[in-house]
């Protein structure tokens, strides 16, 4: 997989400069996205979510455990995303690098500062028992923007799943037996929108030809209209006009992206 | 199997049996002819090949291939041609006279030039850019193709390639290693010279290739 | 046969299969499109991908051949392939399966033409229920045959199962829990196209005798499985007559 050349960044940038790219897309529109839920028959809840070639697949699973001591009454939640080698040339085996952690770290932030999930509701005996919920995100295949194809999987497989049977006396979660219940989460759901910067133009969803030569980013999580989690990547500065820019294109893009995930749930 | 067909093989499979030669990708085991790579097996005049249609690039002499500078040493340049090893472009091997001192004026870390291969040994892959067509690159756009597609998309003696510059007005250099560069008057140009050169090596053994290409080409035109 | 002399009809699998039937088998290939060669391999709700990269440069450095490529396999499960979460991350197990798999396969590369470079074979199990490593192996099999490596042959994996007193193949994760009786024995083993054992692995107890009506049953199932692996290369390719 080459890096994206020099002259073909040219092409690119000059390209957007008339609005237009490689594949015919828009600047704020993202790639086809195909979604499937219920993959996995071991996992209480799971999601695939391929947009373009990218591909990644998550999975909920939950345990039971005791709160943490300053939230006695709330469950747990605990975000791993896993960019595994077999999904890019450009992983290597070993440690998860930091792009991994960075994926892992800001869907757990949309979902936890979003409200999206009723922590009190995952709470089964106050100080004792808490359901623990596991979302796990692997990269199947790398072909640009992982981190919103995380985000949209995560939201997936959380409203799939499935809430199994426990068993207080032996302490014991039946995982045969699932229940019908569901996990408490608001029917308003969070997405997580980057916006990336390349020469003077902002777009969504790059192709990994485009993120290539992304300078700076901004993921930003939340509703239409409220903004919950957000983070600036990588080294180069935004001024205060970008920054608004940005801000009003995650808000359309927010709207549009929601319609199109919505039918999935 | 017979002289005019060509069928799909897979590693270990027998091609065939009787007396024929073994060819590249394949080995002689008893009175049979076996695959020893995935891939589209042939007899001509009772010799057997097994064509690859994936793997990895490796370079033979009089290859034109693209690359990227990596590296600047004393005496030349390193180049990545997509090889598991970096390829060598000494500064003699360099068109015009350079300075030992400046190297990087001439040729700098990620500039992309079309080589030719004129060394492959042990020591290494060595290139040179002395020759018709073998340039730095300085506009257009670079991508990647499977390069098994190759020989497809430049098509018999080249006329897949002159379909494709004299529909799009573009210049197109086909490297061996699968990297290939587009430049052309606009960049609408640039991406419909793109696109059919993905779609043949993404269609490369469908039948009437030409005709389809011609036809994409009717359609895009509109 | 020993093994279907000894009343078939009586014995009854958890799920209903015949002592010599696999589960329903699903193979394909090029699932990982970044990757040089990709395949998935399931054996009913087993489920394995496999995705190959190289050759290329060999990192570490001082882990170089120079007299021929390295095949390097790496076998994970992902954390929710099972019911009781996995933590992301190597372990003893995932070690072993990696190198068992490597020493499976490594008899049909030939890298002789690479020296200094290496395969990487990476494996994932999106989905367990028994048999994992024999689904990674006939995964990495045709990956490596997609990813265009030289091989002298394609490799095969089933796993044998003794319930009791009744031998069984591809074993299931019922099956592998089997109490009743003399309780389960698992064989674990792969043989090439031509029928060379390249790995098998066992865990339980078995009389000599048994063992060897075990490995006959294990070489004529891999001959089934081997036509499905055969199959699902040829079908990815399209090819029809060329234009002249």
């Amino acid at each position: 997989m080459i890096h994206t050349t020099r002259v073909t960044a040219e092409r690119i940038k000059q390209y957007l400069k008339e609005g237009k790219r490689f594949d015919g897309r828009k600047p704020e529109n993202y790639r086809k996205i195909e979604i499937e839920k219920g993959i996995s028959a071991h996992a209480e809840g799971s999601a695939r979510v391929k947009i373009g070639k990218t591909e990644v697949i998550v999975g909920i699973k939950m345990s039971v455990g005791e709160p943490y001591p300053d939230s006695p009454d709330k469950g747990n939640l605990i975000t791993t995303a896993e960019l595994i080698p077999l999904s890019s040339p450009r992983i290597e085996l070993g440690p998860p690098k930091f792009n991994s952690i960075e994926i892992g770290r800001l869907v757990d932030r949309m979902l936890r500062e979003s409200g999206f999930i009723d922590f009190k509701g995952l709470c089964i005996k106050e100080g004792e028992k808490v359901w623990t919920l596991f979302v796990d995100i692997y990269s199947i295949n790398d072909d640009g923007n992982l981190l919103d194809a995380a985000a949209i999987g995560a939201i997936i497989a959380l409203f799939d799943t499935k809430i199994p049977k426990y068993d207080e006396e032996s302490d014991k979660i039946l995982y045969e037996e699932p229940t019908d219940e569901k996990l408490p989460l608001s029917k308003e759901f969070p997405l997580s929108i980057t916006i990336h910067k390349i020469g003077d133009y902002f777009i969504v969803d790059p192709t990994k030809e485009e993120e290539d030569i992304s300078e700076t980013r901004v993921t930003i999580g939340g509703y239409e209209e409220i903004v919950s989690s957000m983070q600036k990547g990588m080294e180069k500065s935004l001024n205060i006009e970008e920054m608004l820019k940005v801000l009003e294109i995650s808000k359309k893009v927010n709207q549009k992206l929601r319609k199109e995930i919505e039918k999935y749930i | 199997m017979s002289e005019q067909e060509r069928k799909v093989v897979i590693p270990g499979e027998i091609i065939v049996e009787g007396e024929y030669l073994p060819g590249e990708n394949t080995e002689k085991k008893d009175n049979a002819i076996i695959s020893t790579r995935y891939g589209l097996a042939e007899i001509i005049q009772g010799l057997v090949r097994v064509i690859p249609l994936s793997g990895v690039y490796s370079p033979r002499v009089g290859n034109i291939v693209i690359g990227t500078i990596k590296d600047i040493t004393l005496k030349g340049w390193l180049v990545d041609i997509n090889t598991p090893t970096i390829a060598f472009l000494n500064v003699s091997e360099f068109p015009r006279f350079v300075n030992k001192g400046s190297l990087e004026s001439f040729l700098d870390i990620d500039d992309i030039a079309i080589f030719k291969v004129i060394g492959v040994n042990s020591k290494g892959i060595e290139l040179t850019m002395k020759g018709r067509g073998l340039m730095k690159i300085e506009k257009g756009m670079v991508f990647e193709i499977n390069y098994t597609r190759v020989p497809r998309v430049i098509g018999r003696e080249g006329s897949m390639v002159s379909l494709i510059k004299q529909k799009t007005g573009c210049n197109i250099t086909v490297g061996q290693n699968g990297l290939v560069w587009v430049s052309g008057e606009d960049i609408e140009k640039e991406l419909k010279a793109r696109k059919m050169i993905e779609y043949i090596a993404e269609n490369s053994f469908i039948s009437g290739l030409t005709d389809k290409v011609n036809e994409l080409f009717g359609e895009k035109n509109e | 046969m020993n093994y279907l002399e000894r009343k078939m009809s009586e014995f009854k699998r958890p799920d209903g299969r015949k002592v010599d039937e696999t589960r329903k088998i699903i193979a394909k290939v090029g699932v990982v499109p970044n990757a040089d060669g990709s395949a998935m391999f399931a054996f009913g709700k087993t489920v394995a991908i496999a995705a190959v990269y190289g050759p290329k440069n060999m990192h570490p450095q001082h882990e170089q051949n120079p007299k021929q490529g390295t095949l390097r396999c790496t076998y994970s499960m992902n954390s929710f392939s099972v019911q009781d979460r996995i933590r992301p991350g190597p372990s003893r197990r995932s070690m072993e399966i990696s190198e068992i798999t490597t020493w499976a396969l490594s008899p049909v590369v030939m890298l002789k033409n690479f020296p200094n470079t290496v395969v990487d074979v990476h494996i994932n199990i999106l989905q367990a229920d028994a048999s994992t490593r024999c689904a990674g192996i006939n995964a990495a099999s045709m990956a490596l045959a997609h990813a265009g490596i030289p091989m002298k042959d394609l490799v095969t994996s089933i796993s044998i199962g003794k319930l009791d007193k009744q031998l069984v193949v591809d074993v299931n994760k019922k099956e592998e829990d089997w109490e009743e009786g003399e309780g389960a024995t698992d064989i674990a083993m792969s043989f090439t196209g031509s029928g060379e054992l390249t790995h098998i692995q066992l865990d339980g107890h078995i009389s000599n005798e048994e063992l060897k009506t075990a490995i006959e049953l294990g070489r004529a199932t891999c001959k089934k499985i081997y036509e499905i692996q055969k199959k699902a290369l040829k079908e990815a390719v399209k090819i029809e007559e060329e234009e002249e």
